[in-house]
């Protein structure tokens, strides 16, 4: 739920990183935060555990210019993924305009990935919204960990397992090294904002 | 997509409006209106702060969210009402309606009780608004 400020000519999008625990979100919020400092006025902002692990949520705000006259502010969040902390996921999902799913390739993650989904899909239809018309875009992270002899799913299989019925637009990706998180982060943008694009040009 | 409030020109001068009259000449440092969704629909300050209001806003939805859940647990619907408190600076929360929540931070030179009497009065006017 996109907010429009007609006086500040300002409009502020939603966008959550969701996933399995220990998949690489947060690591995505960093390597944007690293490489688009420029465009970042604010701190991210990141609540975790002892462990590494994000308690509550990241946030990290980012300008990316004007559409018809307005200022956009993308607000990117992260989620918890650990199973346990399915209140705090919710919270975070209130007012979502756009998902990226980050996916764990590793072969012994396959089981969660497809867990944390259907976990979205619920979460979702609790606010009334629907996992398949929402702009979303998968991405299967650690692409990199194959150069190291951990088994990885292969992307298509991978494909077939969260994206059958979503279809929606994805990527591998490798959140550590960067490769294709800007790629990632484009795209759900672009999806988000096109059709906020046909109201502020109304 | 959907938007969570439609709020035109006129209504955000009359928010700023209610918010200066009643806080910000109270002598508040910042004041946000925000919805349950971290979005800052309203800031206004005194001139002399940089606080960092989207962050502020995101956690403080996060905060309430949290609160609320909080609340549930032993029976509440929810607490309306939160207040910390700092050693120079404090943040008290009020819910205004369903979705929005005002934020507002202000100084030793403020009163608690007073503070709280203008919040309500400022929720009730904004109320009146929507």
């Amino acid at each position: 739920m996109a907010l429009i400020n007609p006086k500040k000519k300002e409009v502020q999008v939603k966008i959550v990183y969701y996933g399995p625990g220990r998949g690489g979100k947060t690591t995505n919020l960093e390597y944007i935060n690293e490489k688009f400092r420029k465009r970042i006025q604010n701190e991210m902002v990141t609540i975790k555990t002892y462990g590494d692990r994000t308690l509550f949520f990241d946030f990290l705000p980012l300008d990316i210019g004007t559409i018809a006259g307005h200022n956009i502010k993308v607000q990117f969040y992260t989620v918890p993924g650990q199973v346990k902390y399915n209140a705090t996921r919710k919270l975070v999902l209130r007012g979502v305009d756009g998902i990226v799913f980050v996916a764990d390739s590793m072969a012994l993650r396959r089981e969660m990935n497809m867990r944390s989904l259907k976990n979205l899909q619920d979460n979702l239809r609790s606010f009334n919204k629907d996992v398949r018309k929402i702009p979303l875009v998968m991405q299967f992270n650690k692409r990199d960990l194959g150069e190291q002899g951990i088994e990885l799913l292969d992307i298509e299989k991978m494909n077939h397992d969260l994206n059958k019925v979503i279809k929606a637009p994805y990527f591998g990706a490798s959140a550590i090294s960067g490769e294709n998180v800007a790629l990632t982060m484009k795209k759900i943008i672009s999806l988000t904002i096109s059709s906020l694009k046909k109201k502020l040009e109304a | 997509m959907e938007f969570t409030l439609d709020l035109g020109k006129n209504q955000i001068d009359q928010i700023e409006k209610v918010l200066n009259e009643e806080l910000i000449e109270l002598g508040v440092a910042n004041v946000i209106l925000l919805d349950l969704a971290g979005n800052v629909i309203v800031n206004l300050d005194n001139g002399e702060t940089t606080h960092d209001v989207y962050s502020l806003a995101a956690l403080a939805a996060g905060n309430f969210g949290a609160v609320s859940a909080m609340a549930n647990l032993i029976g509440e619907h929810e607490f309306s009402l939160l207040f910390h408190k700092g050693e120079t600076e404090s943040i008290h929360f009020s819910k205004v309606t369903q979705d929005l929540l005002l934020l507002t931070i202000f100084g030793k030179s403020v009163s608690l009780g007073f503070l709280r009497l203008k919040v309500s009065e400022a929720v009730k006017k904004i109320e009146a608004l929507f």
